[in-house]
C-alpha cells in the first residue's frame, strides 16, 4: 500500500478545528502546551483569540474546560491520550462525565504507534478508562476522513466525547464518494463468510490487508470498521457473529477493557462464538518506530494474518 | 442589608446545616457551620442572583469547590427562595435533589458539581475566563477549604487565573484550620496562604470569616480589584455557633445524635435570644 496517501489522524483533528471554527464562534480549543504535536496549532493560527494554552496542567484544563461548557461555550480539550485520560481521568469522571457537560476531548498520541517516545507516552489504556464513565461517547477514528468528519460529529451533538487520534501517518482508506459517518454505526468494509474481522482506529487498515492475504489461503474475511466504541454497534457485531461463526478484534490498545473488551461484553450476552483478540497482551510498550513496534507486537497487517490463521487452523 | 439581619439569616442557615445532617444521619456539619456567613453574605448581599431565575444567564456564579460543606449551600438556598425549606430534611436520602455532594443537575442555584477537592475551583476559573473571552460582566465566586488546598490541581487553576488576571474571580478560602484527620497546621499546612496567594499573583485579603463587617470590607475591595484575582482568606472556626462541635477535629464530617442535634438548636437559639435583646 506504499502508493496510498497517508495522513496522521491528530493532523486531521488540528485541520477540522480550524474548518469547524469558521463556522462556529462558540468553538474554543484548550491545549496544554503540546499545541505543536496535537495539532491545535493549525487552529491557533487561525483563531489565536479562541486557542487557550493552559499550560502544563491537564488537570486545571479538563475542569476549566468544564466550568466554561456551563456557560455555553463548546471546548475541544486537547493533550496526549496518557495526560487526558490517564492523568485526568478522575477529572472527566467527575467535573464533565457525572454532570454530562457539553466538553469534547481531542486524545492524540493514543496507542502504541507513538513510537520512539516509549512506554510513558504510549497510552494502551484509555479506552477502556473513558468506556467505564457512564455517558461518554467514545470514538476512534480509522483515517483522515473518519477523524475530520468524527470531529464535526463530535460538535454536533450534546454531551462528553472522547475522540483518539494517532500520531502516526496512517492510510487514506474512506476517501470514497458515498462515505457517510454515523456516530454509533460500525462499517462494514469487506464481505466475508468464515471469520469477522473487526477493527479500529489504525488497525481498520490492517485488518483490511490481513483479509487479502488470508483470501489467498482460502480464508474468506469480513472486515467492520468500529469507529464508535462507545456507544457499539451491537447490531452489526451480532449479524456478523451469526453469519461468520468467528470474530477478532484488533486495536492498538490493551486487550482487556477495550474494543476486544467490549465486543465480548455484546457477544457474550447475545450471540456466542469463538472471540480472538488482537492487541497489546497485558504489557506495556517500549521505544522503537511505530512500524516496527506495530509488526513486534503483531498489530500490523502481517501479524493479523498470522495470528488469525493460527486461529482458524 | 443591615449586619443584624444577615446574623439572623446565618443564624437560620446554621440550624438548617444540623437540621439536615441530623435527618441524613452523615455528612459534614463542621465546615458547613464554618462556611455559613460567607455564604449567608454571598447570596443575600454580595452576588446578583435570582432564585426565581437560577440559570439567568447574566448570573454571578457559585462554585462550592469545598463540595462536602454542601449543607450549608443548601441551606442558603432555601433561606434564599430557590426551593423549600421542608426539601432540607431529605439531603443525602435516595431520591433526593439534594445529594450528597453538590450535582448541578439536581438542585437549582447549582452552578458546579463539585465534592471531589480541588475540581471545583479549576470549573470557577474556567466560567471567569470564559467571561472574559465573551466580554460577559458577571462575577464569579468560588469557596474552598484550608485543608482542599493541600490538592496540586488548586495551584494549577490559581498559577492560571492570575497569570491571566481574571479580576472577575473571588476565591475565598474557608481556612477553619482543622481537616478529617487533623488539624491543617498538623497534616500538611498549607500557610502562610495569603503569602502563597500572593505569589501566584493574586490580590490576597484576610478577613474574618465570622464578621460581616469584614467580609463586607473585603468583598468591597475585590470588587476594586482590577488585573489579578482576588483571594480572600476567611479566618474562620469549625463548627462555629455550636459549643461542643468547635474546634473538634471528630466533627468534620459525624452527625449528631438527637440529644445532640436538640443541644444544638437549642444553643443557637439562645443565641439568637440574646441577639434580639442586645
Amino acid at each position: 500500500m506504499s502508493d496510498v496517501k497517508k495522513i496522521a489522524t491528530r493532523d486531521s483533528y488540528g485541520n477540522a478545528l480550524a474548518e469547524l471554527g469558521k463556522e462556529h464562534e462558540n468553538l474554543y480549543v484548550l491545549d496544554a502546551d503540546l499545541a505543536a504535536a496535537t495539532k491545535t496549532g493549525v487552529f491557533k493560527k487561525v483563531f489565536p483569540e479562541r486557542h487557550i494554552d493552559c499550560g502544563i496542567a491537564e488537570s486545571n484544563m479538563i475542569g476549566m474546560a468544564a466550568g466554561m461548557a456551563t456557560t455555553g461555550k463548546i471546548p475541544f480539550v486537547s493533550t496526549f491520550a496518557m495526560f487526558l485520560a490517564g492523568r485526568g481521568f478522575e477529572q472527566v469522571r467527575n467535573s464533565v462525565g457525572y454532570p454530562h457537560l457539553n466538553v469534547k476531548f481531542g486524545a492524540t498520541h493514543a496507542g502504541i504507534s507513538v513510537g520512539p517516545d516509549g512506554a510513558t507516552h504510549q497510552c494502551n489504556e484509555d479506552i477502556a478508562l473513558m468506556r467505564t464513565i457512564p455517558g461518554m461517547t467514545i470514538i476512534n477514528p480509522s483515517d483522515d476522513v473518519e477523524a475530520r468528519a468524527a470531529v464535526k460529529a463530535a460538535y454536533e451533538m450534546e454531551g462528553p466525547v472522547y475522540m483518539r487520534f494517532g500520531r502516526l501517518a496512517v492510510p487514506v482508506i474512506n476517501d470514497r464518494e458515498d462515505y457517510h459517518f454515523e456516530i454509533g454505526k460500525g462499517v462494514t468494509l469487506r464481505e466475508g463468510s468464515d471469520v469477522t474481522l473487526v477493527g479500529t482506529g489504525l488497525e481498520v487498515a490492517a485488518c483490511l490487508e490481513a483479509a487479502e492475504m488470508l483470501e489467498k489461503d482460502g480464508i474468506s474475511a469480513r472486515v467492520i470498521n468500529i469507529h464508535t466504541i462507545k456507544p457499539i454497534d451491537e447490531e452489526i457485531l451480532v449479524k456478523a457473529a451469526k453469519e461468520t461463526g468467528r470474530i477478532v478484534t484488533a486495536e492498538e490498545h490493551s486487550v482487556i477493557g477495550g474494543l476486544g473488551g467490549a465486543v465480548c461484553e455484546v457477544l457474550a450476552e447475545k450471540a456466542p462464538v469463538p472471540v480472538k483478540r488482537i492487541g497489546m497482551n497485558d504489557v506495556f510498550g517500549e521505544s522503537g518506530v511505530a512500524e516496527e513496534l506495530l509488526h513486534k507486537y503483531g498489530l500490523d497487517g502481517e501479524g493479523i494474518y498470522q495470528t488469525v490463521k493460527e486461529w482458524m487452523k | 442589608m443591615e449586619k443584624q439581619k444577615l446574623q439572623n439569616i446565618a443564624r437560620e442557615v446554621r440550624k438548617d446545616i444540623l437540621t439536615e445532617v441530623y435527618h441524613a444521619k452523615s455528612g459534614h456539619p463542621g465546615g458547613s457551620l464554618s462556611v455559613a456567613d460567607i455564604l449567608t453574605y454571598l447570596y443575600f448581599e454580595e452576588m446578583n442572583v435570582d432564585p426565581a431565575n437560577p440559570a439567568k444567564p447574566d448570573r454571578d456564579r457559585f462554585v462550592l469547590s469545598k463540595g462536602h460543606a454542601t449543607p450549608a449551600h443548601y441551606a442558603v438556598l432555601a433561606e434564599k427562595g430557590y426551593f423549600p425549606k421542608e426539601d432540607l430534611v431529605t439531603l443525602r436520602a435516595l431520591g433526593s435533589h439534594l445529594q450528597g455532594h453538590p450535582n448541578m443537575n439536581d438542585t437549582p442555584g447549582v452552578d458546579m458539581t463539585t465534592g471531589s477537592l480541588g475540581q471545583g475551583i479549576s470549573a470557577a476559573v474556567g466560567m471567569a475566563l470564559s467571561a472574559k473571552l465573551t466580554g460577559d460582566d458577571y462575577r464569579v465566586y468560588a469557596v474552598m477549604g484550608d485543608g482542599e488546598i493541600e490538592e496540586g490541581q488548586v495551584w494549577e487553576a490559581l498559577m492560571f487565573a492570575g497569570n491571566k488576571g481574571l479580576d472577575n474571580l473571588v476565591v475565598v478560602v474557608d481556612s477553619n484550620g482543622i481537616q478529617l484527620d487533623g488539624t491543617v497546621e498538623e497534616i500538611n499546612s498549607p500557610q502562610p496562604i495569603d503569602e502563597k496567594m500572593k505569589a501566584f499573583h493574586l490580590h490576597a485579603i484576610v478577613a474574618d470569616g465570622h464578621d460581616f463587617d469584614s467580609l463586607d470590607q473585603a468583598f468591597k475591595e475585590a470588587r476594586t480589584v482590577k488585573g489579578c484575582p482576588t483571594a480572600i482568606i476567611a479566618k474562620t472556626v469549625k463548627g462555629k455557633g455550636v459549643s461542643f462541635m468547635e474546634n473538634q477535629v471528630s466533627w468534620h464530617g459525624s452527625a449528631p445524635n438527637k440529644e445532640q442535634y436538640e443541644k444544638a438548636m437549642e444553643e443557637l437559639e439562645k443565641a439568637g435570644e440574646a441577639q434580639c435583646q442586645m
